[in-house]
């Protein structure tokens, strides 16, 4: 029993950290490697879980717009379209700006995320939100833990292939050509590489891999409310990124498992040590212990834990400006 | 015309707020994510000022916020500065000198943000605050506009902020170093202008400006560490709407914003004011991306 | 041609600036100069040539403090100004004219010439009463933003800019950069102009023969380290220069190489002509 009650436990912690290390991946290729700053993780997360919850999900309301009940896979495909969809609108406005358009854009998309999900209950249900969603495989076994391990199974599967594919794409001359657009956007231009259209491509690829994070999320846990998307997620994906190391997609994965560990583990130790009164003040502190991890990373180690593996010499960072 | 009336008291609540985004924006050259957090600790501090002199008092004929209130002003603005030149030399200063992109100056602000909304969480609790418990009485100012002197007040409060510091920028020696920094750094340093000095000299106006909005907002509706976070999105509309960068713009682009948002909420779209300001902002960026009155790059 | 250098002040003991085995770059563990040594005697004009990649900007902004000295040492007036930092070194008594955006382009001609004086507010107003004496121009279009100015206004303002700091030693990189050969010649005639009027001239030209015609000595750079120096004279005779500029081959003195690769014409006394 002993034994068993650990295996699930890890199994189910295994999922979750699954849900971030997709996410982590989808933002490594636009941070990590192209250099595009994405504040709006959760809003691109969300876009995926409500497009899968609407998709799959019983229709359970008559003014409800969504439920109708299809295929997971479907759901999983219908939360790419549309995550994408979206980050092709904001990147085709922000990308050929400054950077920081980009930043606020995409802070901005994330508030609006919210207030649609809060307030349009046609599409969302409102802060009630969406429950029942299906779980794949489900009807294969009695039990919970079975279950739980074909979707393990499943998240697996699905961020192995991702990152074999990344990792293949990002090793073909397009990942070498965003590479040098991170590393100098204007000798990429010389090179006649048209740099607008390949940042859409790298963040509406990346945004696209946060969508189907979102909808792996929406159906395993089978209800998710507007609560779920807030900016912390955001900033943990930052985290756990810069801890594994921005530019490479195995320290993404690790990075995510560590800090998720971290975050699970001071959980139960709040849980267990903080007396009642006390639990929101040690939620609070907790959350600022994440923004502080974030600001001492970025002050003391921004190449993470794993650095990037080519890692481009301090004279080719560094523009030669103004001499003779 | 009411809907006007409060967009215009909406409106000058962002134009402080922007401007002071816009000081920071312009000499430091990144967007401050952590502006509202400015603005929300800045606002805590001022109902510390007011509960410790005492609410209530001073009231000044119709006008119910009294002395008080405008004495809780600039000791908020003094604490605040004190936390936000303490976090520039803790993390920006060095953050700037290894040559940090613009993009990590952005994300240590976020992340600065998050932590600045929760140590208020920490400290004051989740639950909103009050300043006072009074219930205004409104009166008609043209037919079929009601307004309470308090919020007249705060207009003109914000004029008179917006008009300083358009002469300190334009009159005084401090302005025009600090025009000429936001130009060009390094032309500034040979020219004898100690970049460290204005850029501390920019926090604390950039706060002040802040600290002025959150304590009149909290002073209207209520202080709850969300506050400044809120307030983040029109902000940076209203900044952008204005052309980054353009004084006079900013302030237009927050009349608009505020303006927009009043009339959402007249439209009973409440729940959306604040996608509002990003629909315009999306589609400024797509039709005139520098700005109502900004220059071309 | 006559060179222009009839009054005596090549006084060695006279230095205004010394620059000595100076080591530095823009990275660290990438310099630039290995080593560079000149100085400048009051009431100079000094014009520092040598070929592209060969250091001229990289010693000029590091004697204004905008790049880390690695080794060696810089002296203004005797006093030790290595690693000071830059905004300091205006009220030391040095102006510095950058080549490229060397104005505040937002700012009025006006404003301009205030930013120079913010050390010296007490005298500003009759400094700029000489500078208007000096350049009739910069009066002209006090009100206009500097940006909307010409290539040779702009070098007038950014010149005026510096002079309002009342400064004893005043660097130039590339004065002539973007300018007519006509313009050129004008510019370098307000130069000559500056200098009677008390203020030493140490500048980076790419322009040589033009250059050394206002100049009383000069040095020419290669591969970060002063090569040659000598009267202006002698260095547009000097084959060894020639060697420098060509890279080691080819015998041509200075004069042949200055013809072949600058665009001097016969100096005039047009007006701006951009």
């Amino acid at each position: 029993m002993e034994f068993l009650g650990i295996l699930s436990f890890l199994i189910f912690f295994l999922i979750q950290a699954s849900f971030f290390s997709l996410t982590s991946i989808g933002l490594n290729i636009q941070w990590g490697f192209t250099g595009l700053f994405n504040v709006g993780i959760a809003g691109f997360f969300a876009v995926g879980a409500y497009t899968s919850g609407i998709m799959t999900g019983p229709r359970y309301a008559e003014t409800w717009f969504g439920g109708f009940g299809l295929p997971v896979p479907l759901g999983f495909l219908a939360a790419l379209i549309v995550t994408a969809i979206v980050a092709t609108l904001i990147g085709y406005i922000t990308l050929r700006l400054r950077e920081d358009f980009l930043a606020i854009s995409t802070f901005g998309i994330a508030v609006s995320i919210q207030l649609v999900a809060n307030n349009l209950d046609e599409l969302t249900r409102g802060p009630e939100g969406l429950y029942s969603l299906p779980k794949p495989l489900s009807e294969l076994s009695e039990s919970p833990l079975v279950d739980n391990a074909l979707y393990l199974l499943i998240c697996v599967a699905v961020i192995g292939l991702v990152y074999w594919a990344f990792e293949r794409i990002l090793r073909s001359p397009w990942g070498r050509v965003l590479r040098a657009i991170r590393e100098d956007e204007h000798a990429a231009m010389a090179m006649g590489k048209n740099v607008f259209l390949f940042r859409l491509q790298a963040f509406v690829l990346g945004s696209a891999t946060m969508g189907l994070a979102g909808a792996l999320y929406a159906n395993f846990i089978g209800f998710i409310s507007p609560t779920d998307f807030l900016p912390i997620f955001t900033i943990q994906i930052f985290v756990m990124v810069i801890v594994g190391g921005s530019g490479n997609n195995l320290g993404a994965i690790v990075g995510s498992v560590v800090m998720w560990a971290v975050w699970s583990a001071s959980d139960s130790l709040i849980a267990a040590v903080v007396s009642p009164d006390f639990q929101t003040q040690a939620a609070a502190a907790r959350i600022v212990l994440i923004g502080l991890i974030l600001v001492l990373m970025l002050l003391y180690r921004p190449q993470g834990l794993l650095p990037e593996k080519h890692v481009v010499s301090a004279a080719g960072r560094m523009k030669l400006k103004g001499e003779d | 015309m009411q809907f006007i009336a409060d967009g215009i008291l909406n409106a000058s609540l962002i134009a402080l707020g922007a401007l002071g985004l816009s000081m920071t924006y312009n000499v430091l050259r990144f967007a401050n994510f952590a502006q509202g957090e400015v603005l929300a600790i800045g606002a805590y501090f001022a109902l510390g000022a007011v509960t410790v002199i005492g609410a209530g008092v001073g009231v000044m004929g119709p006008i119910k916020f009294g002395w008080p209130l405008l004495v809780s002003i600039p000791i908020a603005i003094v604490c605040t500065s004190i936390v936000v030149l303490m976090v520039d030399y803790l993390v920006f200063r060095p953050l700037r000198n290894s040559n940090a992109s613009r993009i990590t100056l952005i994300m240590a602000a976020f992340g600065l943000s998050l932590m600045g909304r929760n140590l208020i969480h920490l400290f004051a609790g989740g639950d909103p605050k009050y300043f006072s418990f009074y219930i205004p009485k409104a009166i008609e100012i043209m037919p079929g506009v009601k307004m309470v002197p308090d919020d007249l007040a705060i207009i003109a409060l914000s004029a008179i902020a917006v008009v300083s510091l358009h002469l300190f920028l334009k009159r005084t020696n401090m302005g025009r170093m600090m025009r000429a920094v936001s130009e060009n750094p390094t032309l500034a340093r040979i020219n004898g202008i100690d970049l460290k000095m204005i850029i501390r000299m920019t926090w604390i106006i950039g706060t002040a400006l802040a600290v002025t909005a959150g304590t009149l907002q909290g002073h209207i509706f209520q202080a709850k560490a969300e506050m400044g976070f809120d307030m983040l999105l029109p902000m940076f509309a209203a900044l952008i709407l204005g052309g980054v960068g353009n004084l006079y713009g900013t302030v237009l682009g927050a009349l608009v914003i505020g303006l927009a948002e009043s009339f959402a909420v007249y439209f009973d779209l409440s729940a959306y004011r604040a996608a509002v300001s990003f629909m315009i902002m999306l589609a400024v960026l797509l039709v005139r991306p520098q700005g109502l009155l900004g220059e071309r790059e | 041609m006559t060179p222009i250098n009839q009054h005596k002040v090549n006084n060695p003991n006279n230095k205004i600036l010394e620059v000595h085995n100076l080591v530095a770059g823009y990275i660290p563990n990438l310099n630039i100069l290995h080593g560079c040594s000149i100085h400048v005697c009051v009431g100079e004009i000094v014009t520092i040539l040598g070929p592209n990649g060969a250091g001229k900007s990289t010693l000029i902004k590091a004697i204004a403090g905008l790049l880390n000295v690695v080794e060696g040492h810089i002296e203004l007036q005797g006093k030790n100004i290595t690693g000071m930092e830059t905004h300091r070194l205006v009220r030391e008594g040095l102006g510095y004219v950058p080549q490229t955006e060397n104005v505040f382009a937002k700012l009025s001609v006006a404003e301009n010439l205030e930013l120079g004086a913010i050390h010296h507010r007490d005298t500003m107003a009759e400094t700029r009463e000489k500078l208007y004496d000096l350049f009739p121009d910069l009066a002209r279009f006090r009100n206009l933003h500097a940006g909307k100015l010409s290539g040779g206004q702009r070098q007038m303002v950014a010149v005026g800019r510096a002079l309002m700091a009342s400064p004893s030693l005043l660097m130039l990189d590339e004065p002539s950069a973007g300018l007519s050969p006509k313009l050129t010649q004008v510019v370098f005639q307000q130069l000559l102009k500056i200098r009677d009027s008390g203020v030493t001239i140490l500048m980076v030209e790419q322009n040589a023969k033009a250059g050394l015609q206002i100049s009383d000595r000069g040095y020419v750079l290669a591969e970060g380290v002063d090569r040659v120096t000598g009267d202006a004279q002698s260095l547009l005779h000097n084959p060894e220069v020639g060697e420098l500029y060509m890279g080691g081959h080819g015998k041509s003195t200075m004069e042949n190489v200055v013809t072949a690769t600058t665009e001097v014409s016969e100096p005039s006394n047009g007006g701006d002509s951009a």
